[in-house]
């Protein structure tokens, strides 16, 4: 069901070789310790380089140029050169950085420590912390808006999507969601943002401006219990028109329609699907699969899951370069 | 040494500032205030076998602290304060202690008692305070949650018959289906062999033979203790029908340990001693677990024990509770909790609801060895109409509770 035939295979391959301008694919390793680079191109490995320990999140500067990883053990975060793929330096992350994500100009850094409480924002350049914010219980998902006058963060025990101010560092909003809230994405618009509770089995779309909830999208595949439906990640396509929900032990991704916020479907992946990221063009996203230690491929136009890439072990972020 | 521990006093005192301090613009005067009380009944037990058992001064009461400072972090956010006020007792004093407390006003209870205490308790509350809320955090029987059920008292702890599920389901999985039963002659061991022979039954397991030791208040260590215990177990395994592991119920540590490597038979020893059936373990990482040890570790200066656990569950229910209704009003509290609404993550990767007829919250429970988790139950394979949680314990027409 996976494979598509390699005639087909192999003409989507062709496609996407000669469309898009060259990229590279990103994956961090949380068990293995390691980061496996895919060629955009090919979707082939074409090396894996160690990196600290149990890295987790990534992500990349807007000129591709460095590459962020939290080391969560070693309780850093560590910048790459993407050309050299040399260790540059690393930055003062605050304890256990799990995720984080950059303002939209590059600079600064704002990475969620889950056992401190706090939300760390890091300068890039200079490499020192501007602020902590106190944010509920277990900080995880990182979200910017793209005007980036907004930051959101999730927190796992108080199920919370705190709305920060970033510069004045305040939390201006505060919307309570389901159990768990794993993940924050704004569309590209800036008009909607979606919030997945991992154990309560939700996304809510919530109104920037005013954080009030205006749906909350369920999830049911005939055949799997509830309970293994868990959302973790969300990626929306920049005309917000696809919007993909990774849900976890399931194995599955739901398209959810963007115009109506109803799912539309559901693609089988590999297993204990957790973190999601496009290919600048939009032609493919890509699923790291914690537990079957590979990342799927999915042709976003044609709806369809077209391969599967071997990575490291239990394989947890994702990024790729833009273009 | 002096220094360092004048270090982690120095950090933990800025930790308390930095929560008191206001918070940004989002920190709120608090409009609403839990006070709950956290009664702990002594127990009168004998000294464990191995020393490393003994249960520390502040066991459950760290777990209940962790909760509430996690309820006070969400709260800030929301203007909602929690307060818990500790007492411990013995059985006997133990009512005059709910009493001093419903004095100060205090409505909300986590309660870490026998079950025979904790029935007082609550039947003393349901007279003097009808409004009244009592979770039960410590108290495994499974009467509690069938003929023995109280409509003011909410389970946290898991009953002897869920964990004994729990610890079946995982043996059949292995198809080790028949097991040597031992169990201690105390009430708690004959109670805790009776679930484990339900739960064999209730999966297919068959009970080869059933062995009582007695007389187990001899069985205290001391000096040269292993030369004897070496030669006394081998003799009380011995002439057993062929089985494949040995499930043993030891309630008070006294006996079961001396189990694994001295049995006649080599095989393994499950339940109270070698795998054993819990609902925390220090080890466990599983479904981000590793933010709460952390977080309680750095508290308590210690691992999170199971009674740790099932206190700071019982905490986090109530606060959970406030923070979706904003009242803390324990007859609202109540309702919310036991209905459709209500659910709260545990770590054990799903959500955790209340069965509604007996008021006992499902969760799963861990199968570990000394070092590390070995598996959560419920298995995967054992389905449910409703959520394979209810696959542990009494469900609904097994017991005789109808709260609903």
């Amino acid at each position: 069901m996976r494979l598509l035939s390699s005639a087909a295979l192999a003409a989507v391959l062709a496609f996407a070789a000669g469309g898009a301008e060259a990229y590279t694919i990103y994956v961090t390793n949380e068990k293995s310790n390691d980061l496996t680079i895919i060629d955009g191109d090919t979707l082939e490995v074409v090396k894996t380089i160690d990196v600290g320990q149990r890295p987790r999140g990534i992500t990349i500067s807007p000129d591709g140029k460095e590459l962020y990883i939290c080391a969560s053990d070693d309780d850093t975060v560590q910048v790459f050169d993407t050309a050299t793929m040399e260790l540059k330096h690393t930055l003062p992350s605050g304890p256990d950085p799990e995720l984080f994500v950059l303002h939209p100009s590059g600079n600064p850094l704002y990475i969620a420590n889950e056992d401190d409480n706090i939300v760390t924002v890091v300068d890039v350049v200079e490499h020192r912390v501007l602020a902590e914010i106190p944010v509920g219980v277990e900080p995880e998902g990182m979200g910017v808006s793209p005007d980036g006058k907004i930051v959101v963060n999730t927190s796992e025990t108080t199920n919370m999507a705190h709305f920060i101010d970033t510069e004045t560092y305040e939390i201006v909003i505060n919307t309570l969601v389901d159990s768990r809230p794993r993940f924050a994405e704004f569309t590209a618009d800036g008009q909607k943002l979606y919030v997945s509770a991992e154990i309560g089995g939700t996304v809510s779309v919530i109104d920037p401006a005013t954080g009030a909830i205006t749906k909350k999208i369920t999830f049911e595949v005939p055949g799997v219990v509830p309970e293994a439906l868990q959302p973790v990640g969300v990626r929306a396509t920049k005309d917000g028109s696809k919007v993909y929900v990774a849900l976890g032990p399931s194995n599955r991704v739901a398209l959810v329609d963007g115009a109506t916020d109803e799912v539309a479907e559901y693609f089988l992946v590999g297993q204990r699907v957790w973190q999601m990221a496009f290919t600048p063009d939009e032609k493919f996203l890509l699923t790291t699969n914690g537990n079957s230690n590979d990342i799927s491929v999915i042709d976003v136009a044609n709806d369809k899951v077209v391969k599967s890439i071997q990575v490291g072990e239990q394989p947890w972020g994702v990024v790729v370069s833009p273009e | 040494m002096t220094t360092s521990m004048l270090r982690a006093g120095g950090a933990m005192l800025l930790g308390c500032a930095l929560l008191l301090s206001p918070v940004t613009g989002a920190a709120q005067q608090a409009k609403v205030t839990l006070r709950t009380g956290i009664l702990k009944v002594l127990p009168e037990r004998l000294q464990p076998i191995s020393r490393m058992d003994e249960a520390p001064e502040d066991l459950g009461f760290a777990g209940a602290e962790r909760g509430r400072d996690d309820n006070a972090t969400t709260g800030r956010f929301l203007g909602h304060a929690y307060e818990t006020v500790e007492a411990k007792a013995k059985a006997e004093d133990a009512v005059a202690a709910l009493d001093a407390m419903l004095a100060e006003g205090v409505r909300a209870f986590v309660v870490m008692a026998d079950a025979e205490t904790l029935l007082a308790l609550a039947d003393h509350a349901a007279e003097a305070a009808p409004e009244a809320l009592i979770v039960n955090a410590q108290a495994r029987d499974t009467r509690l949650r069938s003929a023995d059920c109280r409509a003011n008292v909410l389970h946290v702890a898991p009953s002897r018959a869920m964990l004994a599920d729990g610890l079946a389901q995982y043996l059949m999985w292995k198809k080790w289906d028949a097991w040597m039963l031992v169990h201690g002659d105390a009430p708690g061991d004959v109670l805790m062999g009776e679930a484990y022979a339900a739960a064999g039954k209730k999966f297919g397991a068959t009970i080869a033979e059933t062995r009582v030791f007695e007389d187990t208040e001899g069985m205290r260590r001391s000096d040269s203790g292993h030369v004897l215990v070496q030669r006394q177990i081998p003799v009380f395994m011995q002439r057993s029908p062929e089985h494949d592991i040995v499930v043993v119920a030891d309630e008070n540590e006294l006996f079961g340990a001396y189990l694994p490597y001295r049995t006649w038979e080599a095989r393994p020893v499950a339940g109270d001693a070698g795998l054993r059936v819990r609902s925390w373990h220090p080890s466990h990482e599983s479904f981000g677990a590793t933010q709460l040890q952390r977080r309680f570790e750095k508290q308590a200066g210690r691992y999170m024990d199971d009674l740790d656990y099932q206190a700071w569950l019982s905490e986090r229910v109530l606060g959970e509770a406030v923070t979706r209704t904003g009242s803390s009003d324990p007859a609202a509290l109540k309702e919310y909790i036991l209905s459709d609404a209500f659910e709260i993550a545990g770590f054990k990767g799903q959500a955790l609801t209340f069965r509604p007829w007996n008021h006992q919250l499902r969760h799963g429970v861990l199968l570990a060895d000394g070092r590390t988790v070995v598996t959560v139950s419920p298995q995967e394979e054992y389905l449910h109409q409703r959520t394979r949680l209810d696959t542990l314990g009494l469900d609904e027409p097994e017991s005789d509770c109808d709260l609903n």
